[in-house]
């Protein structure tokens, strides 16, 4: 009996984790950027040298995503001033990347801080491949 | 005529309606979208802590904001400027008329309070962060109450 209920229950947390991984609006926002780069796949580890990087071009206060975001995507940030964000792997949190005007809005405000211009559409592809691959 | 409502009466009735309500607090951020937008990074500082043209001034140039972009649509940045405008004081005290304050932070009256010992203590506190982080010791600071 017990063991049923763990297999129900592990068998519910499969299928909540596939939930998570297939967001239909995640899924759209990544076609769109594929769609705009002319690119049928991402490379997640791309997406990892970015987010790991170290730019010149951007801001001086923010050379790297990893300056509010640490190099561990799947730990909480901390903005300049010390307020938590929360983590940028989808695993860590379901959220991440759901919301196309907010992944619009944050990529246009950080690739200017950090790179010093947008980034393309194949670099947010890359970028959030990497993020759901964590 | 059979008017239910005269042009004056209806005049009237926007200017009221359009006024900040009796509840409009300089010292909560009560407008949804200032408070959501402002607190992405910080703790929305509410629009009494600087003067009008301070507000203006920062709202104005959100592409290098403190060294980061925040840039925001053009709905959003007019209606959190009205929002602040409105509920910001003209002047403020021990503030030149011409000057435009754009850190709380460096006010005298800021520095005057927390001292440079809490500024620097702030800094190397890993739960603060920053003296910038009011929350983090004024618990009640995103309720209008800084006195503790």
């Amino acid at each position: 009996m017990k063991s049923k209920l763990v297999f129900a229950l592990s068998a519910a947390s499969v299928l909540f984790a596939a939930a998570v991984v297939a967001n239909p609006a995640r899924d759209a926002i990544v076609a769109g950027f594929a769609a705009e780069a002319g690119v049928s796949t991402f490379s997640a580890d791309a997406g990892r040298t970015m987010f790991l990087g170290q730019f010149t071009g951007g801001k001086e206060a923010t050379p790297s995503c990893t300056t509010c975001h640490t190099n561990n995507p799947t730990a909480a940030g901390r903005t300049r001033v010390g307020k938590p964000i929360l983590p940028m792997a989808v695993s860590a949190n379901p959220e991440r990347f759901t919301d196309p005007e907010k992944v619009a809005k944050w990529f246009r405000r950080n690739c200017t801080s950090v790179l010093g211009r947008e980034c393309t559409a194949e670099e947010k592809g890359n970028f959030l491949a990497f993020m759901i691959s964590q | 005529m059979k008017r239910i409502i005269s042009p004056v009466a209806t005049a009237a009735l926007l200017v009221v309606t359009s006024m900040p309500s009796f509840a409009a607090s300089p010292w909560i951020v009560e407008n949804a979208t200032a408070k959501e937008e402002c607190s992405a990074c910080h703790m929305a500082y509410p629009a009494g802590f600087l003067p009008e043209r301070s507000w203006r001034a920062i709202m104005a140039n959100l592409t290098d904001h403190f060294g980061e972009d925040a840039s925001l649509g053009d709905a959003a940045r007019t209606e959190i400027t009205n929002y602040l405008v409105a509920l910001a004081p003209k002047e403020l005290r021990n503030v030149s008329s011409i000057a435009v304050p754009l850190r709380i932070t460096e006010l005298r009256w800021f520095r005057g309070e927390h001292g440079s010992r809490r500024v620097a203590q702030a800094q190397n506190d890993p739960r603060i962060g920053s003296i910038s982080n009011c929350a983090a010791c004024h618990r009640a600071a995103e309720r209008g109450n800084f006195g503790d």
